[in-house]
């Protein structure tokens, strides 16, 4: 009897320790580019180029940090990144939670036609609507010199032209709207005995009943932003308005990289969404969860 | 009397609940309408034109879409693209699926290696490249060095026109694999127990479990995947742009990035606009495909 039992606990243990065995090797092989990045940053160049290749650093170094910083005002395109990102954040999670929650909570003429329509504007990719987009952001009207028709550069090289196309993703109508189909009536109802006008009842009962879903559209609007490539490099052409992102570039010319700074640079321009992202995990699982958004 | 005036006070209530309603969806609403439906026309519209942006458009009918088809460049484009979307799409969809069935294993500290699998996707595709671009290099990438241990190589991974493309896609499956792990834990952690036990009673062994129950079970995960794989596997831009710039020899010229040559190199907005319709396309044409084979799978 007991050896049986013995039995089962060794077989459990042998299983226990192969799942770790597995998660090891996989947790090595998935993280050898971000370790290797992170290593290349703090070695001194000796080491960086040498071979066979040296793996830790014998002593850690600040230097490709400091020259990446003078290679390029990365200061300043941190700046405008996180200006776009926090912005187009705010202003997303509020108007698309709105939406999401009127989708969800009451009846209006049409509403199903509404909702299909802007959810299949997800299915549109990005360069289809790139070169018009462009063009709406060099011509509006009486921006950046424009007069009604254009003229000047519009909202080129400025803050509203970054983050146009990232402001008020359907993404997040649809992951809220879905979040506000669970919460009860009752609560909306007894909001409305008390006397709450609709627009409190929705900040006041339903945005704090939302937090977990949105700190996943949080995490989503952000790093839409701040990981954006092709529209930074369309709209913007001055350096006092690049971002992080373009700021990558300024390590490669045609026939040289320099390694270390670039690598320096990109550990600095990776971690903010990482540690928020670590941070947040937890929300963010439940909210993918939550949504529905396997299909 | 009391009846009718409760009808039209409970209908003007309902009507004034309606204007709220819409009054919170207009700002989406509006913003979609102008940012997203007419751009979209717009686009059509020039797709349709010939126009760089200084001069005004002028009308050249079905003239850009025929020059796609004569082009070799996008015949080149489109072939690079269609490969390096089949073969991201199922080394993405087998190994995510193994990852997630690995952290949904419940054993203690599962959560830091569910994280630290997500973490590539948290990595914007110029950082994933610029690391990348250092692990391929020549001469100093950690691939060639590690390869010349034993005794392979060197590979000029991004160099080589036959390599460069299939070096992107081992990219792009690190990079990706995270997400679809997430959407299959959590499809995952939806599948009744009770199917599993059933199953184990009639013999089923774990291999068995996993090809009979898991799997099927997943198919619309599956086939979500695929689609939105394939919508942002045909868009390929950014890692064109930071590490090959489409070269050598037009080896990783993808339709995105030929798109975006189009139209902010050789300022030809008509020709760019026409080639974004094209791709809309065939994105519409795969998922079409896509569904009706896993619709009759599905019935088979």
């Amino acid at each position: 009897m007991s050896e049986g039992v013995e039995r089962v606990r060794g077989l459990r243990f042998l299983r226990t320790a192969g799942i770790y065995a597995v998660l090891i090797v996989v947790a090595f092989v998935m993280s050898l580019p971000f370790s290797w990045m992170v290593l290349s940053s703090f070695k001194p160049n000796s080491e960086l180029f040498s071979y066979p290749p040296v793996w830790i650093p014998t002593r850690w170094v600040l230097d490709h940090y400091i020259r990446a910083f003078e290679a390029a005002p990365f200061g300043r395109y941190f700046f405008n990144s996180a200006v776009t990102g926090i912005s187009t954040t705010v202003i997303n999670l509020f108007f698309t939670s709105l939406a999401g929650f009127a989708f969800a909570k009451y009846d209006f003429p049409y509403k199903n036609l509404i909702f299909f329509a802007l959810i299949a504007t997800m299915m549109i990719p990005f360069h289809v609507i790139l070169v018009p987009l462009f063009l709406v952001a060099k011509n509006f009207p009486f921006a950046g010199g424009n007069g009604l028709w254009g003229g000047g550069t519009g909202l080129l090289n400025t803050y509203p032209g970054l983050v146009l196309p990232h402001l008020l993703p359907v993404f997040g109508v649809f992951l809220t709207r879905q979040f506000f189909m669970g919460l009860p009536d009752d609560l909306i109802d007894a909001a409305r005995i008390d006397g709450a006008s609709e627009y409190r009842i929705y900040w006041t009962v339903a945005l704090p009943a939302a937090k977990p879903v949105l700190a996943t559209l949080a995490i989503f609007s952000f790093s839409n932003v701040w990981d954006d490539f092709l529209w930074p490099l369309v709209v913007t052409t001055s350096q006092s308005m690049r971002t992080v992102q373009i700021g990558l570039q300024v390590f490669q010319s045609q026939h040289s990289v320099e390694w270390g700074p670039l690598m320096a640079a990109t550990v600095a321009v990776t971690m903010p969404l990482v540690v928020v992202f670590v941070l947040n995990q937890r929300s963010f699982v439940q909210g993918v969860t939550s949504s529905g958004i396997k299909g | 009397m009391a009846g009718t005036t409760m009808y039209s006070r409970r209908g003007s209530y309902q009507r004034r609940l309606q204007r709220v309603a819409f009054l919170f969806i207009l700002p989406v609403l509006l913003y979609t309408v102008i940012f997203r439906f007419a751009p979209m026309f717009a686009s059509l519209y020039l797709s349709f034109t010939r126009y760089n942006v200084l001069q005004p458009a002028v009308w050249v009918g079905l003239q850009n879409y025929i020059r796609i088809f004569q082009s070799d460049l996008f015949w080149t484009a489109l072939r690079n693209t269609a490969l390096y979307s089949l073969e991201v799409l199922p080394l993405n969809i087998a190994i995510s699926f193994g990852l997630a069935l690995l952290v949904n294993q419940k054993v203690r500290g599962v959560a830091f290696f569910r994280t630290l699998f997500y973490l590539p996707v948290v990595t914007s595709i110029v950082a994933v490249s610029m690391i990348w671009m250092w692990l391929y290099d020549y001469n100093l990438g950690l691939f060639n060095l590690l390869l010349e241990y034993v005794g392979l190589g060197p590979f000029d991974w991004l160099g080589d026109p036959r390599l460069a493309l299939h070096s992107l896609v081992i990219m792009r499956v690190w990079k990706g694999v995270g997400w679809n792990m997430v959407i299959y834990l959590a499809a995952l952690q939806e599948i009744p127990q009770e199917l599993y036990e059933a199953a184990s009673i009639d013999g089923a062994n774990s291999w068995q479990r996993m090809l009979r129950i898991t799997w099927p079970l997943l198919r619309p995960v599956t086939f979500y995947i695929t689609v939105m794989g394939i919508i942002s596997t045909f868009q390929t831009f950014g890692e064109i742009y930071a590490m090959t710039k489409g070269g050598p020899l037009n080896s990783t010229t993808t339709v995105g990035y030929l798109i975006y040559q189009q139209a902010f190199d050789q300022f030809q907005m008509g020709q760019a606009s026409a080639t974004s319709f094209v791709l809309l396309g065939i994105i519409l044409a795969l998922t079409v495909v896509n569904n009706r084979v896993s619709g009759a799978r599905a019935e088979a």
